[in-house]
């Protein structure tokens, strides 16, 4: 049935894999490509980009990293549960079917969900991909299996060192960047690495492409909620986007945006938290 | 009451007591009030009341029927050329069309003609008297209908009533259009569409949510797919102003602030998850009724100060006459001749105020109103922590940019010609995605129209004519 979650795992403690019948999507998805879901009637419409998609099944796969109330909500949900909606896919597909030679493909955190369909799109088409994923400690670390497969150089990084090598992955796209050419640089994870990748790689002048998440309600160009500036101008990353070139997006200003309603997240967390406690006492 | 007279009050929720509720401003009329407003009706042999109306409500038979009491009769009389009466009983500018046609207008009030029609429709309704049809044997047509606005739900009902199966595609999780995302509890009860919704749906009409067409599924595969396919995508697209500080923290677009407020019940936040942040001080820019639901729903979401801000005067206001005054009497402050030329924040991309000047009226533009002009060294400061831009909405281009072969005009709408036809074959299209941004009812008669000629298509009655397949330059709105 449309919508409805065939298979459920948690990746991380904090992060979830949620396996979703939707034939339509499936068959008609890119990578790069987001949806929008509510997981029950009185949800918030949240934006998770299809992390991986079958379309003989007809399903997608979406990681989601509990944050607040709404992804938290969304990891109660098991297989056999229905989303309430979900729409997509939205945005532009990634042009990551064209060979260009060397690609880095650099994931942050949940952020390395979105780059394996791209990574693997990239790989087929003939680039030599180099992988670089890190996180903040070893179990928050997703997809090394996923993305080391599509890969033909792969690392690691964690900012306490528990795995690989102890460091941000801007120090270890730095060394690569000193050691050969590389023509093209896919950048995706917490706003603040995109932009330190993108500094980065502005030195050595290689084209980045970042994935931008702000804030969005309806994903089809409806409400400007997704606004964000690059080269100076307004665009709506549902439709625009999500995929800019990092050299010219305003980081400074998305990542402001993003935390506009954080009075109002935090105050529905503790809402349902205390109602979780509620429920679990009762 | 005899004939002419003052008309008939509408019975409302006082000002004091709506500013702290969603639910609706206005109470409709009693049946003693309907018959007597009824009264007010000269019959006239000439009406020029349905004149005015885009759909041609057949007002003084309606009208009469409503003063013999029989008021489920009358209902069915309007709903002979308008399918959603008790939607366009309340939203209507009736003072720029049926009303404002009516031979009493001229030295004293109009009949209340939308106040009636809202009554008849409701009576019907809460009555459980709505009529069913007897549906005629299918007939192995299909139609696709891209939006389920007043357009897309309209022509869908006609249609089904012909025996033809129809599925309507909305990109939203909820049908109805502007109807469930922007027009306002307060205005239009969200259970209204919704019966409206269920009538349609009770006609066999299936309505897929969720599915965006161009993305989760192509024209071109409808097109395939289905006999014939009417886009009424609507006028969703927010235009911004375009000066500097708009991407500030606090500044909505219209779109988004109802999106927010009303699809998603963010006045219900935190019981609904979708949160909408209000500060104290709220600036609405522009004045047609996007802007006046704007404005009306900040009070209500706590607001102490909000102003509608319109470069024009109160008499070039588009908005319903009827909804300004409400506005007015919610504490909706009025800035007229003026306009912001920027925004202000702070160091965090908070909006803490704006730059504006103001404007006199100078000669008359294209569309006969007079145009401001902005007067040099007028600028000044107001300090505001909420800005809705509610300037205006272009066609949603979805449709327009995965269509190929499909004419369109510059400023995106689609071009169609009398009945709804565009270039690429197969394909009708009608409403605010082809008008621009209109009304509810030239919206459901576009839909309407649209059916009867889509039906004479499926029935062989008519061919598509050669000289549409072309690049659209003979077609106009
Ligand atoms: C195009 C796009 C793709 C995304 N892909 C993924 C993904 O694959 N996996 C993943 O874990 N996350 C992804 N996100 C982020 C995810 O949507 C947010 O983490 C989620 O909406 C947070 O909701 P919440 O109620 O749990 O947290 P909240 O407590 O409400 O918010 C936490 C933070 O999440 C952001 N956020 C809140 N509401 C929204 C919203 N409606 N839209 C976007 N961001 C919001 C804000 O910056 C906020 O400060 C994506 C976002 C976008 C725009
Ligand atoms: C706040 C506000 C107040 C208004 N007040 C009044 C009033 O008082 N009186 C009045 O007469 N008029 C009013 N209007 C105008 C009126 O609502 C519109 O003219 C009317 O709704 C247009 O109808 P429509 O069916 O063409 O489009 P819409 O009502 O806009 O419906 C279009 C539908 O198509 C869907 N859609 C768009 N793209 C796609 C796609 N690619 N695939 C699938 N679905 C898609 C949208 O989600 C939407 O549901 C108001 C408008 C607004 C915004
Ligand atoms: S449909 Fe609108 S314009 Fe026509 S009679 Fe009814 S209220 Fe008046
Ligand atoms: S013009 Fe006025 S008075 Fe005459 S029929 Fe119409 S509503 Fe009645
Ligand atoms: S999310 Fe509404 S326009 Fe992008």
């Amino acid at each position: 049935m449309d919508n409805e979650i065939v298979e459920k795992r948690s990746l991380t403690p904090a992060v979830d894999l949620f396996v979703v019948s939707a034939p339509e999507i499936a068959s008609h998805c890119e990578p790069g490509q987001f949806v929008i879901l509510m997981a029950g009637e009185k949800g918030e419409r949240v934006p998770l980009t299809i992390a991986d998609f079958d379309r003989d099944e007809g399903t997608i796969t979406l990681i989601s990293q509990r944050v607040g109330k709404s992804t938290h909500y969304l990891g109660t949900l098991k297989a056999g549960d229905r989303l309430y909606s979900l729409a997509g896919p939205l945005g532009l597909p990634a042009h990551v079917h064209e060979k260009y030679g060397t690609v880095a493909c650099v994931g942050g955190g949940v952020g390395t969900a979105p780059l394996y369909p791209q990574a693997r799109a990239l790989k087929a088409a003939g680039n030599h991909v180099i992988g670089i994923i890190g996180a903040r400690t070893a179990d928050l670390l997703i997809l090394e299996e996923e993305i080391k497969g599509v890969s033909d150089e792969f690392y690691v990084t964690t900012d306490d060192g528990t795995k690989g090598e102890k460091g941000f992955v801007t120090t270890v796209l730095e060394r690569i960047l000193l050691e050969k050419q590389v023509d093209r640089v896919i950048a995706i994870g917490p706003v603040l690495m995109m932009k330190f990748v993108c500094r980065l790689t502005e030195e050595f002048g290689v084209k980045t492409i970042v994935s931008l998440n702000p804030i969005m309600v309806d994903g089809t160009g409806m409400c400007g909620a997704c606004r964000v500036t690059v080269g100076g101008e307004t665009k709506f990353a549902c439709v625009d986007g999500p995929d800019f070139d990092g050299h010219q997006v305003d980081f400074e200003e998305l990542m402001e945006r993003q935390r506009f309603f954080r009075e109002e997240e935090e105050l529905a967390f503790e809402k349902y938290k205390q109602e979780c406690r509620r429920n679990a006492d009762g | 009451m005899a004939r002419g007279g003052p008309r008939n009050k509408m019975p409302e929720r006082p000002p004091g007591e709506r500013i702290k509720t969603f639910e609706e401003v206005a109470l409709g009329y009693t049946e003693d009030l309907a018959i007597a407003e009824a009264e007010r009706c000269l019959q006239c042999k000439k009406p020029f009341c349905v004149a005015g109306c885009p759909v041609e409500v057949k007002i003084p038979e309606f009208i009469a029927l409503v003063k013999e009491g029989k008021f489920v009769e009358a209902a069915r009389k309007i709903k002979e050329t308008n399918v959603f009466p008790a939607i366009c009983g309340r939203v209507c500018p009736q003072e720029a069309q049926c009303e404002g046609m009516c031979i009493l207008g001229r030295k004293g009030e109009p009949v209340a003609i939308g106040r009636l029609e809202r009554f008849v429709a409701d009576y019907e309704r809460e009555h459980g008297e709505v009529e069913t049809v007897a549906l005629p044997p299918p007939t192995g047509k299909k139609v696709a209908i891209v939006g389920s606005g007043p357009t897309g739900l309209a022509c869908a009902g006609e249609l089904a009533k012909k025996g033809h199966k129809v599925v309507v595609y909305e990109a939203f999780h909820k049908p109805g259009g502007v109807l469930v995302y922007g027009i306002p509890e307060f205005r239009l009860p969200k259970s209204i569409v919704q019966a409206e919704v269920d009538y349609v749906k009770s006609l066999g009409v299936e309505i897929r949510v969720d599915h965006v067409v161009g993305k989760t599924v192509t024209m071109k595969e409808l097109l395939e797919e289905y006999d014939a396919v009417y886009a009424g995508t609507g006028a969703g697209l927010p235009r911004f102003m375009g000066i500097p500080g708009e991407n500030l923290n606090g500044v909505y677009s219209a779109n988004e602030f109802l999106t927010r407020v009303n699809l998603m019940k963010a006045y219900r936040f935190p019981e609904y998850d979708t949160p909408i942040k209000i500060g104290r001080k709220v600036a609405v820019i522009g004045a047609g009724n996007v802007a006046i639901d704007a404005a009306r729903t900040a009070v209500r979401l706590g607001a102490e100060e909000v102003t509608i801000i319109y470069r024009r005067t109160e008499r070039e206001c588009p908005a319903r006459k009827e909804e300004v005054e409400h506005a007015k009497e919610e504490g909706v402050k009025m800035l007229m001749l003026t306009s912001p030329v920027r925004f202000l924040g702070d160091d965090s991309n908070n909006l803490t105020g704006m730059e504006l000047i103001q404007y006199k009226l100078g000669e008359p533009d294209e569309s006969g109103r007079r145009r401001p002009v902005p007067l040099e060294g007028s600028e000044f400061m107001m300090r505001i922590d909420t800005v809705v831009v509610a300037i205006g909405q272009s066609p949603n281009p979805v449709i327009q940019k995965t269509t190929p072969g499909l004419a369109v005009y510059d400023w995106g709408g689609i071009k169609v010609d009398e009945n709804g036809k565009t270039s690429v074959k197969g394909l009708w299209a009608g409403g605010d995605v082809a008008t621009g941004a209109a009304t509810v009812i030239k919206a459901m008669g576009a839909g309407r129209r649209a059916a009867a000629d889509i039906h004479r298509y499926l029935m062989g009655e008519e061919e598509w004519p050669a000289h549409l397949h072309t690049d659209g330059s003979e077609l106009s709105c």
